[in-house]
């Protein structure tokens, strides 16, 4: 004998969540995890500074090469706190930190935010045009190639390969060579002009373009075979228009998330783009302050970076959200 | 109602397709051919491999790149199909040809809203203004039959649910009302309730004058609305004729493979009762809740339990969602309830709170609670080939190495594979081989019971057959009771003594299985049955007394 | 780390083959490597001369038949000083991802294994070095460390190890929910067996191919950090080192950064796309 039973609704069991309270607490979040990522990055080179073997002093009057009276080196310590053991060093400084002020320099003898303030805009400036033709050039180079003729699909996929392989520093040192001191069509280093910002751009944009394309074109192919994109054709869509309507926006999808960490890289490999042209940055500031121990610069600089990090993290991150708003149902 | 004589028909006579590059060359399509006229439906009708897709997809010129398509006659009304380039290919698809994919949660842009995909297919053709066509978007979203118009065309596919989907999607296709209609699949990766209402769609618009051509694997979607079927076997059309008349009188064996694979149109071979009538599985009261992504709290599972009898089956059917996964999982001991108990082999197997049971103590019975999964592939060690996989099941039934050889070849025999089987690897073997050997290792520490999860849901129509009579042997040779998950209810009818309907959660009728199908007595369960081909082959499969 | 992400693509070089042998993809750079590996082994295989042999009145000679890569500012020999640096490249580049690796398993099996708790916080301190841009960290561990190979070798390879870390995470906690887990869980076996036999092989063998490229990618930063001034000093025959003497010239001898330059290039080419062929090749074999 067959039972029926009739069904109930079962009760709901947790209360649903406002929509304005559950957003909220997300950007709370993130902004707590911002402010301890910065704490930890600060306290990291804190403490890998002060393990440097090194006489911070010595570097504060001069290097070694410098001979100051006994009266100015106890001036100095005093100055900077220098005599104070490491966990109460330590302590004043995150303290200082906290209330937003980032110290005096020791080898440039002014206080970090100004260092920082006058060297921050070339670097941005480098960066931002970097990730920008990076991005234009791996967009052209996937989009003209990709499942096209087969020896233009090889061509672009071993340029790209080739780009992605070369190293920065190189890379700027063949350029230099060739168009600023060869050709003379830019100038070798200094800050001034557009025209000082082509050959650095190109020596940072180049690889990464090399890798942006990789990433990209792989998730071209991939969704040009999905059959959402025959469907679009069974609709009588021109091959163009398939591609720059609908596989575009699913292939740059990597791409984003991959550039959060790209700008990280860009930052370090500013250092040598800076270096090697003789730029104004913080790079070559982050190189000289890291040479000569100077430890409020070096976190100064340090955590401009990671908070130059984290804001590109959350910008890739809204990016991602907004080309593919699947993932907005999705977060809790 | 449109005049038939005025749209034109597609003719199609020795279709032969050529695929592949280099020494993989071969004809996937030979000597194919079929009338598609206003108004009515032709289906065509095969397994994985039999070109069915391929031949639908050079009909729009879609075949793929490097695909050779000849024909003897291949005409749209009087335009000459194997002549054209590709301008005129896309001026004639979605117009003059429309065609559907299946499972709309992929053959949809996920990144975009339905009604953009609409507009897109209009104003690819240069149809109207971005004004008309916004009103044409909304007219076609209710021609079919989505409520709310405005607010779905909005959406995108992963805020619909399947079948407003699959509607959608079918819109696309009918956007610039073509003539003819193509549907691959239309109603596969389709809960059965849905299946009913998306071929009631296809009916209505196949009502209104359009030719459709209706390509699929299931029988029963096919005896529903087809008034010709052509069935394929390796490219080749093996038999084709009016519906009633090849599924009733079906003259080339392959036919006659496919009409008795439907699961359910063979009554279940007659066995002798079981020897003991010991309990080898029993659930109480069940519960398990959990949190949707809305946070919004749910019940999984809602007071379900069973008792499982040696060398008897138990089969539970529902719809995606109703909880039959999450009830074995539990009976499986792989989750805890927040509720109720299971008892296995007489032992407490699982429970909540102060009575939940510890892994370790259960670690010991394991082998004797065998499981197969829908997809066998995903639970093998991608680096193992058979003998390893099979022999990794040994140990754990504690069978010593100088004894595995052997075992390992009893076993393939066991489930009707060759014994060079055990050298191969899982991805070199075909769904139903793979298939056999999740089985053969289920079978390896001769356990009490087997949990199968949708063992056949992914498996061509003939392969379910011979896996489902071998399930049907071994619980004959060994006693093996099954406790058995499906929501295909024919499959389910084939295999099981008992069954449980379940749907939210709940277990809403349950009973002996012939009862329970041929006096359903909850809506849901009527709905279930009702959507069961009732007359494939002629036979009435559903017993007399049904609505 | 940067590469080792990249899904491998389907090159043209992977479709020319030659009879049974592997593709031309891997075939060139695995003979680029071979010949690496014996420079670096015995250098004079291929060169009879000192790298560190000054003769200043062949200074800044051009490439040509007596110098095949030109000489430097006091008349060194570029090309033999690139076949002696092959020997401190790979050095560094083996060294810095041994140190790497090892950490970064460490640190991956740990938390990849752990509870909730040890997962989050192993993944949360990663994600917070991981902030930090590899040269950086490597900057700071090398000034702290001073100069010579082996500190360069011990601060590349710390600069690396939380983007590697987060990877054998990811394998880690990905082979710990694989579908062959719960069915190996489901037969009864231990859970120390079932990581023994299932999760760290599976979770493991794609770093094979992470390995590979790794080197090429170490071998790069660590130039980098040669060319500023951390790591071996001039005159050392070191690409990196070769790279910092040559900028001051690079108006008047073009070759004395290009060579070392091109090697660096080649070599991290070779290491990637033989990389991405092993890659193919595992892939072939997974589901």
């Amino acid at each position: 004998m067959s039972s029926v039973t009739v069904a109930a609704g079962p009760a709901a069991g947790l209360l649903s969540r406002s929509r304005i309270g559950s957003a909220g607490r997300r950007v709370l979040s993130r902004v707590l995890a911002a402010v301890l990522v910065l704490f930890a990055s600060a306290t990291v080179t804190f403490f890998a500074l002060h393990l440097t073997p090194g006489d911070p002093v010595r570097a504060v009057l001069g290097g070694p090469t410098a001979n100051p009276s006994p009266a100015t080196i106890a001036a100095t310590i005093a100055e900077f706190g220098l005599d104070q053991p490491p966990h109460v060093q330590y302590g004043l400084y995150m303290s200082r930190l906290a209330s937003g002020n980032l110290g005096m320099s020791f080898s440039q003898r002014q206080p970090v935010i100004d260092v920082i303030a006058a060297q921050v805009g070339p670097t941005l400036q480098l960066m931002a045009s970097a990730i920008v033709v990076a991005w234009v050039l791996a967009l052209a180079s996937v989009m003209a190639t990709t499942r096209r003729h087969p020896l233009l699909q090889g061509l672009g996929s071993a340029l790209e390969t080739i780009s992605a392989a070369l190293p920065q520093f190189w890379l700027a040192l063949v350029l230099l060579a060739i168009f600023a001191f060869g050709l003379r069509w830019f100038p070798p280093q200094g800050n001034q002009g557009a025209l000082s910002l082509v050959l650095p751009t190109l020596a940072l944009a180049l690889p990464l373009a090399g890798f942006l394309a990789q990433v990209t074109r792989e998730s071209l192919e991939l969704a040009l075979d999905q059959p959402f994109i025959l469907s679009a054709r069974t609709r009588g869509l021109s091959e163009g228009a398939v591609r720059w309507r609908h596989a575009l926006r699913h292939a740059v999808l990597p791409g984003i998330s991959l550039s959060a960490w790209a700008v990280g890289s860009l930052i370090g490999n500013a250092v040598l783009v800076e270096v090697i042209f003789s730029r104004q940055g913080l790079g070559r500031v982050l190189y000289q302050a890291v040479t000569r121990q100077d430890m409020p610069l070096t976190i100064g600089v340090t955590l401009l970076v990671t908070l130059v990090y984290i804001l590109a993290s959350a910008a890739a991150d809204l990016l991602f959200v907004l080309v593919d708003p699947r993932l907005k149902a999705h977060r809790s | 109602m449109t005049d038939l004589t005025v749209r034109p028909s597609l003719v199609v006579e020795g279709l032969a397709v050529t695929l592949g590059r280099g020494e993989h060359r071969r004809r996937v399509v030979n000597e194919v051919s079929f009338t598609v006229a206003p108004g009515k439906a032709v289906a065509l009708v095969g397994e994985s491999g039999s070109g069915k897709s391929v031949t639908a997809r050079s009909l729009v010129g879609l075949a793929g790149d490097g695909a050779d398509v000849t024909a003897r006659a291949l005409r749209y009304g009087d335009i000459d199909l194997s002549a054209l380039g590709e301008r005129a290919w896309r001026r004639l698809r979605g117009k003059d040809i429309g065609f559907v994919l299946q499972d709309a949660l992929v053959s949809l842009d996920p990144l975009r809203a339905v009604g953009d995909e609409i507009a897109e297919a209009l104003a690819a053709h240069g149809w109207g203004t971005a004004a008309s066509r916004k009103r044409r978007v909304l007219e076609l979203l209710d021609s079919v039959g989505i409520p709310e118009p405005a607010l779905r065309a909005r959406q995108r596919p992963d805020q619909l649910s399947g079948g407003l989907r699959q509607r959608a999607l079918i819109a696309t296709a009918l956007a610039l009302d073509p003539p003819i209609l193509i549907a691959d699949e239309p109603t596969t990766a389709l809960d059965t309730t849905v299946q009913a209402q998306i071929l009631a769609l296809l009916e209505t618009i196949k009502q209104r004058g359009t030719g459709l051509l209706i390509i699929s694997h299931d029988l029963a979607v096919v005896s529903r609305i087809a008034d010709e079927v052509v069935v394929l076997h390796h490219g080749e059309a093996v038999e084709q004729g009016p519906t009633a008349e090849v599924l009733s009188r079906p003259r080339h064996a392959y036919t006659r493979l496919l009409i008795n694979s439907v699961p359910g149109a063979r009554p279940r071979k007659p066995r002798a009762a079981p020897t003991s009538s010991d309990t080898v599985l029993e659930a109480d009261g069940l519960v398990k809740s959990y949190v949707g992504p809305d946070g919004v709290g749910r019940l999984a599972v809602d007071d379900v339990g069973f008792s499982l009898r040696a060398g008897r089956t138990i089969g539970i059917v529902g719809e995606s969602g109703s909880g039959k996964s999450t009830t074995a999982r539990i009976a499986l001991g792989l989750l805890d309830p927040d509720h109720g108990a299971v008892r296995f082999d007489g032992a407490p197997w699982a429970g909540s709170g102060e009575a939940r049971v510890r892994e370790r103590d259960r670690r010991r019975q394991r082998p004797h609670l065998g499981v197969v999964y829908q997809d066998p592939l995903s639970s093998f060690d991608p680096r193992w080939t058979v003998a390893e996989i099979l022999g990794d099941a040994l140990d754990a039934g504690g069978v010593p190495e100088g004894e595995h050889a052997t075992r390992i070849g009893e076993l393939l025999e066991r489930v009707r594979l060759p014994a060079e089987t055990a050298g191969r690897r899982p991805l070199q073997l075909s769904g139903g081989q793979r298939q056999r050997i999740a089985i053969a290792r289920s079978l390896a520490a001769s356990p009490k019971v087997i949990v199968c999860d949708e063992p056949v849901s992914a498996l061509d129509v003939s392969v379910q057959a011979q896996v489902l009579d071998l399930l049907d042997d071994l619980q004959r040779e060994t006693g093996v009771a099954y406790l058995f998950i499906s929501h295909d209810l024919g499959v389910i009818r084939q295999v099981s003594d008992e069954v449980l309907v379940m749907f939210g959660g709940r277990v809403v009728e349950r009973g002996p299985t012939e009862e329970v199908l041929g006096n359903p007595q909850h809506p849901f369960t009527q709905k279930l049955v009702a959507a069961i081909p009732a007359h494939v082959a002629g036979l009435d499969l559903v017993p007399s007394g049904a609505p | 780390m940067t590469l080792s992400d990249v899904l491998p693509g389907r090159a043209i070089a992977s479709r020319i083959r030659i009879g049974r042998l592997p593709p031309a993809g891997a075939v060139i750079p695995g003979l680029f490597l071979v010949l690496l590996i014996l420079a670096a082994i015995e250098p004079r295989l291929f060169t009879a001369a000192n790298p560190l042999a000054i003769a200043p009145r062949e200074a800044f000679q051009p490439p040509g038949p007596a110098h095949l890569f030109g000489t430097d500012q006091s008349g060194r020999d570029i090309f033999t000083r690139v076949i002696y640096g092959a020997r401190q490249s790979l050095l560094l580049g083996v060294g810095a991802i041994t140190v790497s690796m090892s950490l970064a398993i460490t640190l991956g099996v740990i938390g990849g294994l752990g509870g909730r708790i040890t997962q989050r916080a192993v993944g949360w301190t990663l994600d917070v070095l991981f902030s930090f841009p590899t040269l950086i960290l490597a900057l700071l561990f090398a000034s702290h460390l001073g100069n010579g190979i082996g500190p360069l070798i011990i601060a590349t390879g710390i600069g690396n190890v939380p983007g590697y870390a987060r990877m054998v995470l990811g394998q880690v906690v990905s082979a710990r929910h694989a579908g062959y887990v719960e069915a190996a869980r489901a037969l009864g076996h231990s859970p120390a067996r079932i990581i023994r036999r299932h999760i760290l092989p599976n979770a493991m063998r794609p770093l094979i191919v992470t390995v590979t490229m790794g080197i090429g990618q170490a071998i790069v930063w660590s130039s980098a950090l040669s060319f500023l001034g951390l790591g071996a000093k001039p005159p050392a025959a070191e690409w990196g080192t070769m790279l910092s003497m040559g900028r001051d010239f690079v108006q008047r001898a073009w070759w004395m950064t290009f060579f070392p330059g091109l090697f660096i290039v080649l070599t991290t080419l070779s290491t990637t796309m033989f990389g991405r062929y092993l890659q193919r090749r595992l892939e072939g074999r997974l589901p």
